[in-house]
């Protein structure tokens, strides 16, 4: 297995504060890799570093062996790396059909056709039914984003940033304030969806021990911008000190906001 | 739905094209100005309604299409409206690019701000340099030829509210179509992705600045066309074009009539023209009518009167 995306010694500071400190991680082709650890971890800045958002204050950022540490949203988009957000990111006043096709004409290099009606392309179309019926969303595309349930929110979400035919895709905590009951459906979505659209590797951060356990093929602990741990489900969660260290605080954490 | 629009499109030209037959020549010199406000408005909101960035200094534009138009037919003898409309477009495009590049990194008061900054730099421009400006007085405009024809044999008004009231109403009508092309095209549906969330829209790979940039100069071009027509109509480039609150004037229309709608900002043109000139014949106190009659539109019509409209439309269907 060859590895595609990569950190070596990434370290991030924000003034005086240590976010992420010598964090080395390679993810390989077929993986799932999920990020966990409390909140404040640094997760989420893991992923803005990952996806070129945040420049690291040290050490490397690589993306099929190119440096990509702040590159920014739109090379990486191009580049082949899409990315979820962790509190939902959509365009209110735009239907399902138009948000995914915002990615489909990015994808096919559509942007600067400024005479040709959107509507009329029947490649970006068909793409955008494609894309959304994959998802479940077939049926809502010419509803607005902002009249979706939270559930369809995130899965417009994550449509949107497959549309893309990534080859990496990041979803940070994809199913937040979703029921139990969905969380299963989005996971199981999107896991179908990544092999239909040969996405290489997803990268999850998730807070949901089931979830985490039943669909990665390695998790990565982090405690205070540290890696803790990093391997495969079975020796993740067969070791009491592990779970104690993370499993534990993020059980504690749960039971206090409950 | 679509159907309704492109027969509400045709009345509305057949009614523009038919009003010099019924109103007086005093009524056609009044439209005429709506018409070139209509133009520039289609630029405006390119970069307002679609793109969510609100220029306080878009007069800017609309004065250098009309001191273009001054100064090639004053200065350089330039006669042929077709090339007057490319020349002073294109030296739009060209004052905008430096500003867009600069305020475009910016969004919502920001961005407003740095775009008014702008428009008084370049008003202060026209006085500080009056041997190519004329300071105060402005520039003289000439007559143009439309298609290499002169129309010698017609006097000012005649002109004014015969072959070129038809030609400025035909530009409405093509630049307008063009407008309507580019919100719906690729390009478009990006503009639109960036103004409702642009960290989103970039991670979609939208290059938010760089679209930013090509909005700004396509509606500098638009306000510029509609400066040139406004200064044939008066026959002169006034520095008054290029102060602030003719900038805010465009907001105004906008407004007015709705900038979430495409063609809320013409109605919105039409209205304020003949609303101004009305109050103004009216009252000295015709300011005030004006602010009252926006902050009535903002807080109870936010939609504005192309909103409005739909409302009706909608409630009369539903019976
Ligand atoms: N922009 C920022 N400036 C300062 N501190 C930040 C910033 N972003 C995150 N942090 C801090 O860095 C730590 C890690 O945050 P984050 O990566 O969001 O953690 P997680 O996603 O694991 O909950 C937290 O303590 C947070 O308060
Ligand atoms: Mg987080």
């Amino acid at each position: 297995m060859s590895t595609i995306l990569e950190t070596v010694g990434v370290g991030k500071m924000y003034g005086d504060f240590v976010a992420l400190d010598d964090v080395s991680l390679a993810i390989a082709e077929g993986e799932l890799v999920s990020i966990v650890g409390p909140n404040g971890a640094g997760k989420t800045t893991l992923v803005n570093v990952l996806t070129g958002l945040l420049k690291p204050t040290a050490g490397l950022v690589r993306f099929r062996g190119q440096d990509i540490a702040g590159i920014g949203p739109v090379m990486l988009a191009r580049r082949g790396m899409a990315r979820a957000f962790q509190l939902v990111h959509i365009f209110p006043a735009m239907t399902v059909r138009q948000t995914i096709a915002v990615a489909v004409v990015s994808q096919e290099g559509k942007g600067l056709r400024f005479f040709s009606a959107v509507d009329d392309d029947r490649g970006v179309r068909d793409r955008v039914r494609e894309v959304a019926s994959i998802f479940g969303l077939e049926r809502k595309l010419e509803t607005e984003a902002r009249y979706l349930s939270q559930g369809e929110k995130k899965l417009l979400d994550i449509a949107s940033a497959f549309a893309l035919q990534p080859e990496v895709i990041l979803l940070d905590e994809p199913t937040s304030g979703v029921s139990s009951a969905d969380k299963h459906g989005i996971m199981r979505n999107v896991v179908d969806a990544a092999k239909k659209a040969g996405v290489k590797a997803i990268i999850l951060v998730e807070h949901d021990m089931d979830l985490v356990a039943e669909y990665s093929t390695r998790i990565v602990a982090l405690t205070a911008g540290k890696v803790l741990a990093d391997r495969p489900p079975a020796a993740f969660f067969s070791d009491p000190e592990i779970v104690a260290a993370i499993v534990g605080k993020m059980v504690g954490r749960l039971a206090k906001e409950a | 739905m679509k159907t309704a629009v492109g027969v509400f499109v045709l009345a509305a030209l057949a009614t523009l094209f038919a009003l010099p037959s019924v109103l007086s020549a005093y009524y056609i010199t009044l439209v005429l100005p709506a018409v070139a406000y209509a133009i520039a408005l289609l630029g405006f909101n390119l970069l307002f309604g679609y793109t969510g960035l609100l220029s306080f200094g878009h007069a800017l534009y609309v004065a250098v299409g009309a001191y273009g138009a001054a100064v090639l037919s004053s200065k350089l003898g330039i006669k042929s409206f077709e090339l007057v409309l490319l020349l002073s477009g294109a030296a739009a495009v060209a004052a905008a690019i430096p500003v867009a590049l600069l305020s475009v990194r910016y969004e919502k008061i920001f961005f407003g701000i740095l775009t008014l900054a702008f428009g008084m730099l370049f008003h202060s421009f026209l006085f500080k340099f009056y041997d190519i400006t004329g300071g105060d007085t402005g520039i003289r405009v000439l007559r143009p030829s439309l298609f290499g024809n002169e129309f010698k044999d017609l006097d000012k008004t005649a002109f004014l509210v015969g072959p070129f009231y038809y030609y400025c109403v035909g530009l409405l009508a093509i630049l307008g179509f063009v407008m309507w092309r580019i919100v719906h095209s690729p390009f478009g549906l990006h503009l639109v992705a960036s103004r409702e969330n642009r960290r989103k829209s970039e991670y979609l790979g939208v290059r938010v600045r760089f679209f930013r940039l090509i909005a700004f100069s396509i509606s500098a071009f638009y306000c510029a066309v509609g400066g040139a027509i406004l200064a044939i109509n008066t026959g002169q480039a006034d520095p008054e074009l290029a102060y602030w609150t003719h900038s805010g004037e465009l907001v105004f229309m906008a407004v007015l009539g709705g900038f979430a709608n495409f063609f809320g900002p013409l109605v919105g043109a039409f209205t304020f023209i003949f609303l101004k000139s009305e109050l103004m014949g009216l009252t000295q106190f015709w300011r005030f009518w004006l602010g009252l009659t926006l902050i009535v539109i903002v807080v109870l019509f936010p939609r504005g009167l192309v909103g409005v409209g739909q409302d009706l439309w909608t409630r009369l269907h539903k019976r």
